[in-house]
């Protein structure tokens, strides 16, 4: 008895409450407002900062940084209004501006306190700035899921909010209204450091994800036309994904530094970029390999008939119809593979390889909180910028395969 | 004596783990003859029994944590009376695994300081997601039409749950665990870097201190303990699929 789809209307002791997902996002959002701190300020960069409630944000800020928060009253309006388009449109629109309201607010309410604070006080992020950030984005996604865009619509109208909210902060942050927030303190400290960081961590994850083509991709193909060798080698890739990634580093090392001193011509070494590459390597082929597998394996035997009937080669079957039917699978293997390395990357700096996980480490080991943040922040950034791009690319050649299989099947 | 080949590589997994947590010691001179630099060749700021222990115990209550929460979150959205959060959730829970483990443990210093806590905190939130989608789509997969049957033999919703729907969900849900369990071991080991004290630890060590020989120990013993869940899990997929076609 699972309902899909739409909810179940409202019983008599629900009132007048016309949406009790918005109902739980406004609760969630009213109690972060007011118990958890806004922002934390702290004296300098090693010290742990003192609370600040939003309500003294608020009260110090100009009245201009009020209308910052407007779209929020939509929000806490939205769970007694009807559930039509243009409610959620504007709810949709309202979660996204209250989020980058809400970082406005903080970068604000940074500059009036370092007016007046020491060159080196810090102001954070605190966590109620997180939740209520959360709850923003979150009713975002709601309102948008529940206009049933369909999938081609939907997925296109996903990208673009996500896109609209950050390009917002990305205004913020070029205007200058962030800078005195303590992560962008960091960041003014380290600015080439954090460039070749992000420059790093990017290559080593491409570095990785060529060999992972060039090898996953064949060995899928393989391992779909031959279950053979699918049984050899699914049982091992899966067996290296269970392997903990420092340990997998750990193990190349020595191996790696005994090739070193045998050949030390070929410039490799058992700390660094190399063995980094071979783990990432290693562990990206399983998504690879499995989707290309399976991917080619949904494709309808009528499918590969028909286009044998009409004269194709095995050669023209397989670019032309197997390929392209594939795709929206293979591009989810190489999602999950982007995200994956991402985040292994960030794990790689433990071994030497560089990249925005030595800054993180580097604050972690350090005790400098704010250098933590200006590491993982941008991992996780990136690793969400890498799933949006490759969700949205699922979306459209997945459309494009329905279309061309419904065609293909009423030909 | 004969065994199934799933219970066969789970004790060989088990040997294996048990072999190197307790003779690391008795290598002691193999590491001292492969790296005659190093003035210690053997990790003995704690025994590796306990960090092998440690390990385990921030991995378990993380994940029984994560299955408490998960399990019931996932249930409560595919009763009717919550199918209305099941948006909500499903998007938490797609947008929390593109989090990277590793920035989320290290977010959580800032929030929460260093320590055991936090990263059982980290561990504990990155483990729920498999474990919530996992119990959606297992209750999910259940058919109608079994489910109108429960009914029609006179079960009340909660009895069809226990009874019907969680046994025949089972594989699915238990595939979501070992998901959680599988990344929160090697996550606990990076833990390290936060101040929980896991088989991490002497990688840690041995990296910052350029001290090979704690690398590969630690490596070795956290890749073994990976290999006996992995076995573990597979041997208990099997009994919960038995267990489902029996039940």
């Amino acid at each position: 008895m699972l309902t899909h789809g739409s909810p179940p209307s409202p019983g008599a002791g629900e009132g007048h409450v016309r949406n009790r997902v918005a109902l739980l996002l406004a609760l969630v959002g009213v109690a972060a407002a007011l118990a958890l701190p806004f922002l934390g300020f702290a004296p300098n960069r090693l010290l742990s900062g003192k609370p600040v409630p939003l309500w003294d944000v608020l009260h110090a800020a100009p009245a201009s940084a009020w209308t910052a928060l407007l779209p929020g009253v939509l929000l806490l309006a939205a769970p007694f209004l009807p559930p039509s388009r243009p409610v959620l449109t504007a709810s949709a629109v309202a979660g996204g501006l209250f989020t980058a309201g809400l970082v406005w607010l903080a970068g604000t309410h940074a500059g009036t306190l370092a007016a007046t604070a020491s060159p080196a006080a810090r102001t954070s992020f605190g966590a109620g700035f997180w939740v209520l950030a959360a709850t923003g984005l979150l009713a975002m996604a709601d309102a948008l899921r529940r206009l049933h865009l369909g999938a081609w619509t939907g997925a296109w109208v996903r990208f673009a909010a996500g896109g609209a909210v950050a390009g917002l902060v990305a205004l913020e942050l070029a205007a200058g209204r962030l800078d005195q927030l303590s992560i962008l303190k960091e960041y003014a400290n380290r600015s080439d450091v954090f460039a070749d960081a992000v420059l790093r961590h990017g290559a080593l994850v491409l570095a990785a994800l060529l060999p992972t083509l060039l090898i996953g991709v064949p060995l899928g193909i393989l391992a779909q036309r031959s279950p053979r060798v699918g049984r050899l080698v699914f049982p091992v890739l899966n067996l290296v994904q269970t392997i903990p990634s420092i340990a997998l580093f750990g193990l190349l090392m020595a191996p790696l530094a005994a090739l070193a001193t045998l050949l030390p011509g070929l410039g490799i070494s058992g700390v660094g970029p190399v063995p980094a590459v071979i783990a990432l390597t290693v562990y990206s082929l399983l998504p690879i390999t499995r989707n290309m597998a399976v991917g080619l394996e949904g494709v309808p035997d009528d499918v590969r008939q028909a286009a044998r009937g009409m004269g194709m080669t095995p050669r023209q079957i397989f670019l032309r119809v197997e390929l392209p039917l594939a795709l929206p699978v293979f591009l989810t293997g190489l999602r999950v593979t982007l995200v994956q390395a991402v985040g292994l990357a960030a794990v790689a700096a433990l071994i030497g390889a560089g990249g925005l996980g030595a800054i993180m480490f580097q604050g972690l080991f350090a005790n400098a909180l704010d250098l933590v943040l200006l590491g993982a922040v941008p991992v996780i950034l990136l690793a969400v910028a890498a799933d949006a791009l490759l969700t949205l690319a699922v979306a459209l050649t997945a459309g494009n395969r329905d279309r061309a299989m419904t065609g293909g099947a009423s030909a | 004596m004969r065994l199934d080949p799933l219970t066969g590589r789970l004790m060989l997994a088990l040997l294996a783990l048990a072999a190197l947590v307790l003779g690391m010691p008795a290598l002691k001179p193999l590491f001292a003859a492969l790296y005659p630099a190093l003035d210690r060749p053997l990790y003995e700021a704690e025994t590796f029994l306990t960090l092998t222990l440690d390990h385990m115990a921030l991995v378990g209550a993380s994940s029984l944590i994560a299955v408490a929460a998960g399990g019931l979150a996932g249930i409560a959205v595919t009763r009717p009376w919550g199918a209305e959060f099941r948006g909500l959730l499903e998007a938490v829970a797609t947008m929390g695994q593109t989090f990277p483990p590793v920035a989320v443990l290290a977010l959580a210093v800032p929030s929460i300081g260093f320590g055991p806590l936090p990263a059982l905190i980290a561990l504990s939130l990155y483990a729920l997601l498999p474990v919530v989608r996992n119990t959606i789509a297992g209750l999910e997969g259940v058919s109608d039409a079994v489910r109108e049957s429960a009914r029609g033999l006179g079960m009340g919703p909660w009895e069809t749950l226990f009874r019907v729907e969680l046994p025949l969900a089972a594989p699915v849900i238990l595939a979501g665990v070992r998901t959680a369990v599988i990344v929160n071991t090697g996550t606990a080991a990076i833990a390290s870097t936060v101040g929980a004290k896991t088989l991490g630890l002497p990688i840690i060590v041995g990296l910052n201190g350029s001290n090979q020989a704690y690398v590969i120990q630690g490596a070795l013993i956290v890749g073994a303990l990976a290999l006996v869940l992995d076995a573990g899990f597979e041997r208990l997929a099997a009994w919960s699929v038995r267990w489902r076609t029996e039940g």
